[in-house]
């Protein structure tokens, strides 16, 4: 059979690294591909490449046994390549089908794009009112926008990043089944990811990419996990120990009945949270993304503050009404979401990102920033949590997702905190990083700091916590403790629905997917 | 390529500059020689040099201190006029008017009057937010008329043929000149202080770390718990302070007494000094003295050649446009994109 893609050879370089060296895959009609490797193996740089956002120095690319000589995104979309993004580019304040509009190359009619959308999302199995506003649409219904958008241009090959991070179990499910019709009605798919558990599920065959180089190609179905990870990442698979908690007498971080008002429409109210952290455990907090994780985790790092001063106490000091810093001061430190401009400032160098929060630390003396003590604190976290950065010379924007995310997490561990904030702490990060990440925050926590950790990703954070909680649409439930519970009981939680007992009060809940 | 952007800028005003000339019927090269090196090739030439340039570096110094923070403070030819008008207040109706005293005092006064100046628009922006571009901006024209009123009223010179202009300062209140030939005076040194302050500021100290956090990613300022009014306070207070300074330099040393027309436009020329340098304190020292060369050279064609006086605003303005485009061009690319070819479809959406 014709292969729909083929990948010969391919070689690209930038200045210092290697991002892909002479990779070669194969992808037949209705094949689903997987890309498997960590963050830095050249999966993205890959999938630049065939989508023709970047050019290769070396090999070549035939679609459909015709070699694609001068290769741009446009050339891609003529041939029928498309590609859905990890973060989604829709537009919160237009409807579904002005945003599909926006982004049409060619012109077009607004009623029967409205139509076709509807058909074509029906027929996938993955409704969408076409007029509805986007920033009414939960994140698994933006995703359906995403490819739905793609499917409109009647793809042949249709690429997909890291398509589940920001999904419930229950919609990872049903995102399947649309993308097995794909496959069975011809269309290849690309499918990158780090999840070993959906590649076995999903994927026919997986190409693992580590360096920059193929590491191996397998049937994943017929391959165990064990065996896809050591393609990955080598035999350097770390394992993580996980040893019982001893938590503290009394709880470092309090939470008393904690409401408040979303700060934008978009937002979501909280509504009387309360929950305790004791130092030396871990405690999750499990929930689809944008159901009040931001506003929770803003009131406690205190870059929100709350006028009721005692509905968060850390140490039992009053500390909902302090600044961040006088948090700080009381021994909280915080591993924000976003890297680059919240947790990092982009065009700093590490050892000025360093000062950031460590300013206390003997990095400032007498109101001036001691450059030689602040480098000295950045090289000990580059070498401490083995950061691939050129120095502490190096700006924050220059570090690969992951390697930023370990030199935040050191930085804010560096501090000694008694109570850690983190908020996705592996979002991106491969799984070699990520296992030490995890590792990093388990032995902190051991130590008798207290540590809350909010994660979309179910597994992380049943490998970490020893309590977790479930928040949805603004409420958290009362903590289930980690080895008396189970995905599915969270996964309902998740969705606003509780337990068997409570059919009716929880049927009248949409599902949130 | 952030030291290419005014170099780039600076050669295609040049350029455009010639054919300005040209299209006025005056032969390019001459005439930027008359603009550019002639100024420069006399004593009093390069004293003038100097004193100009000095209050356009102060100026521009402190406000690159807030600009480095996102503080946008346009209205220091309003802090300079207030600061003008305090020192000269101080100086004419000090009771002792030999008082050794008399200079620093009035150094003071010019500060805080500045300072007092720019605090108002920086109480709106922290309470109200309220858009400190504007409020500067207006605040520079109340000012101006202040001091119209002054001269023309209650501090007139009662000897001064109904000039509207104040008395003269007291010789305790002036700056003394190097030379009694030329006018350059010791105030010179109160910016080269200013200019090693702001050095120390920007790059070594914490609060000056501080700002530069909040104007390049506020919500990174917020993460570390950085307070977004203190850089708002420290942003358009440094400015003021700096503007208020210079204008009791101009009043104390060149002028000597106050008039309806104190500033050549120092206040807003040194927006553009500020820029020029990239908003560092040596880069500023550059783009000073290039500024001053700007209103020299404008002067001595307008009366070597007998072009236009408008003609030294235009040179800046041109300036300043080459420099946003160079910069601009530097970060982003212009790319083409063709219009759609099936149209008729979209004729069918209207």
């Amino acid at each position: 059979m014709q292969p729909r893609l083929e990948l010969r050879n391919i070689s690209k370089r930038y200045p210092g690294v290697v991002a892909n060296d002479d990779v070669s895959l194969t992808i037949q009609p209705g094949e689903i591909h997987a890309v498997l490797g960590e963050n830095g193996a050249g999966k993205s740089t890959l999938m630049k490449i065939i989508y023709g956002a970047a050019q290769a120095d070396s090999g070549e690319i035939y679609c459909d046994g015709n070699l694609i000589a001068a290769h741009n995104p446009a050339m891609s979309r003529s041939l029928g390549i498309e590609m859905v993004y990890q973060h989604f580019a829709l537009f919160e304040s237009v409807s579904v089908v002005e945003n599909i509009a926006l982004s049409a190359s060619s012109a077009f009619n607004l009623p029967s794009l409205a139509e076709k959308i509807r058909e074509l999302s029906l027929r996938y199995g993955m409704p969408i009112d076409p007029h509805r506003q986007v920033h009414d649409l939960s994140v698994g219904e933006r995703q359906r926008v995403e490819i739905v958008r793609c499917l409109l241009q009647a793809p042949k090959l249709l690429i997909l990043d890291e398509p589940t991070s920001v999904l419930t179990p229950q919609a990872v499910v049903k995102l399947f089944g649309t993308l097995r019709q794909l496959a069975a009605e011809g269309c290849s798919i690309v499918y990158i990811s780090h999840k070993l558990d959906e590649v076995q599920e999903l994927c026919d065959t997986a190409t693992v990419l580590r360096n920059g180089k193929v590491t191996g190609t397998a049937r994943p179905k017929e391959t165990t996990s064990l065996e896809l990870a050591r393609m990955m990442v080598g035999s350097r698979l770390p394992e993580m120990h996980v040893s019982p908690a001893a938590p503290s007498e009394k709880p470092v971080l309090e939470v008393r009945n904690l409401s408040a008002k979303a700060r934008d429409h978009f937002g979501v109210d909280l509504e009387d949270v309360s929950f305790n952290v004791h130092g030396g455990e871990i405690v999750g907090l499990a929930g689809v993304s944008g159901n009040g994780q931001a506003e929770l985790i803003a009131l406690l790092s205190g870059e929100r503050r709350h006028a009721q001063g005692d509905a968060i106490k850390i140490n039992g000091t009053a500390a909902a009404a302090l600044r961040p810093d006088e948090r700080r001061r009381l021994g909280l430190a915080f591993v924000p979401e976003e890297r680059l401009g919240r947790g990092a400032v982009p065009s700093h160098t590490l050892w000025e990102n360093a000062v950031l929060t460590a300013h206390r630390f003997g990095t400032v003396r007498n109101g001036l920033v001691d450059r030689r003590r602040a480098a000295a604190f950045a090289t000990g976290i580059i070498d401490r949590f083995k950061v691939k950065a050129n120095g502490p010379d190096a700006t924050a924007q220059s570090l690969s997702g992951g390697n930023l995310q370990k030199f935040i997490v050191g930085r804010e561990i560096a501090l000694a905190p008694k109570l850690l904030l983190v908020s996705q702490p592996t979002w991106g990060v491969d799984v070699g990083a990520s296992a030490f990440i995890r590792q990093t925050i388990v032995d902190l926590s051991r130590a008798g700091t207290a540590v809350f950790v909010v994660s979309e990703e179910l597994d992380e954070l049943f490998e970490i916590c020893d309590r977790l909680l479930v928040i949805c649409k603004g409420r958290v439930s009362p903590p289930l403790v980690r080895t008396s519970t189970d995905r599915e009981e969270i996964g309902l939680l998740m969705t606003g629905r509780t337990m068997g007992k409570d059919q009716t009060g929880g049927s009248s809940v949409a599902l949130q997917d | 390529m952030r030291i290419a952007a005014p170099v780039l800028a600076c050669v295609l005003t040049l350029i455009v500059g010639s054919l300005f000339f040209a299209s006025l019927g005056h032969d390019p090269l001459p005439t930027l020689y008359a603009f550019f090196i002639e100024p420069l090739s006399s004593m009093n030439g390069l004293s003038e040099w100097l004193l100009k340039a000095s209050p356009l570096i102060l100026i521009a110094c402190g406000l690159a201190i807030g600009f480095r923070a996102n503080v946008w403070n346009i209205g220091a030819e309003g802090q300079f006029t207030m600061g003008a008008i305090a020192a000269s207040g101080v100086g004419l109706f000090w009771p002792n008017p030999e008082s050794a005293l008399l200079l620093p005092l009035m150094f003071l006064a010019g500060m805080a009057a500045g300072m007092a100046w720019a605090a108002i628009p920086a109480f709106l922006r922290s309470r109200m937010n309220t858009n400190e571009i504007l409020v500067t901006l207006m605040m520079t024209y109340i000012a101006t008329l202040f001091l119209s009123y002054l001269v023309h009223g209650p501090w007139r010179d009662p000897a001064g043929f109904n000039y509207p202009q104040t008395a003269l300062l007291p010789a305790a209140a002036m700056f003394q000149s190097f030379d009694p030939a030329y006018r350059l005076n010791s105030s010179i040194f109160i910016t080269v202080v200013a200019v090693l302050l702001m050095w120390l500021f920007t790059d070594r100290s914490f609060l000056g770390y501080k700002m530069s956090v909040s104007g390049a990613a506020p919500l990174a300022a917020r993460y570390a718990g950085f307070r977004e009014s203190a850089a708002v306070w420290i942003g358009l207070l440094a400015g003021g302070a700096a503007a208020g300074i210079a204008g009791m330099a101009e009043a104390a040393g060149p002028l000597g007494q106050l008039s309806p027309q104190i500033s050549p436009g120092y206040g807003f020329a040194a927006i553009i000094v500020a820029f020029i340098g990239r908003l560092n304190a040596f880069g500023i020292v550059l783009g000073g003295l290039l500024m001053s060369l700007l209103f020299l050279g404008g002067e001595g064609v307008q009366m070597t050649l007998a072009l236009p006086s408008a003609l030294t605003r235009i040179f800046q303005g041109i300036l300043l446009f080459f420099l946003l485009a160079a910069d601009f061009f530097i970060f982003y690319r212009i790319r083409l994109v063709r219009p759609v070819k099936d149209a008729p479809a979209l004729e069918t959406a209207r």
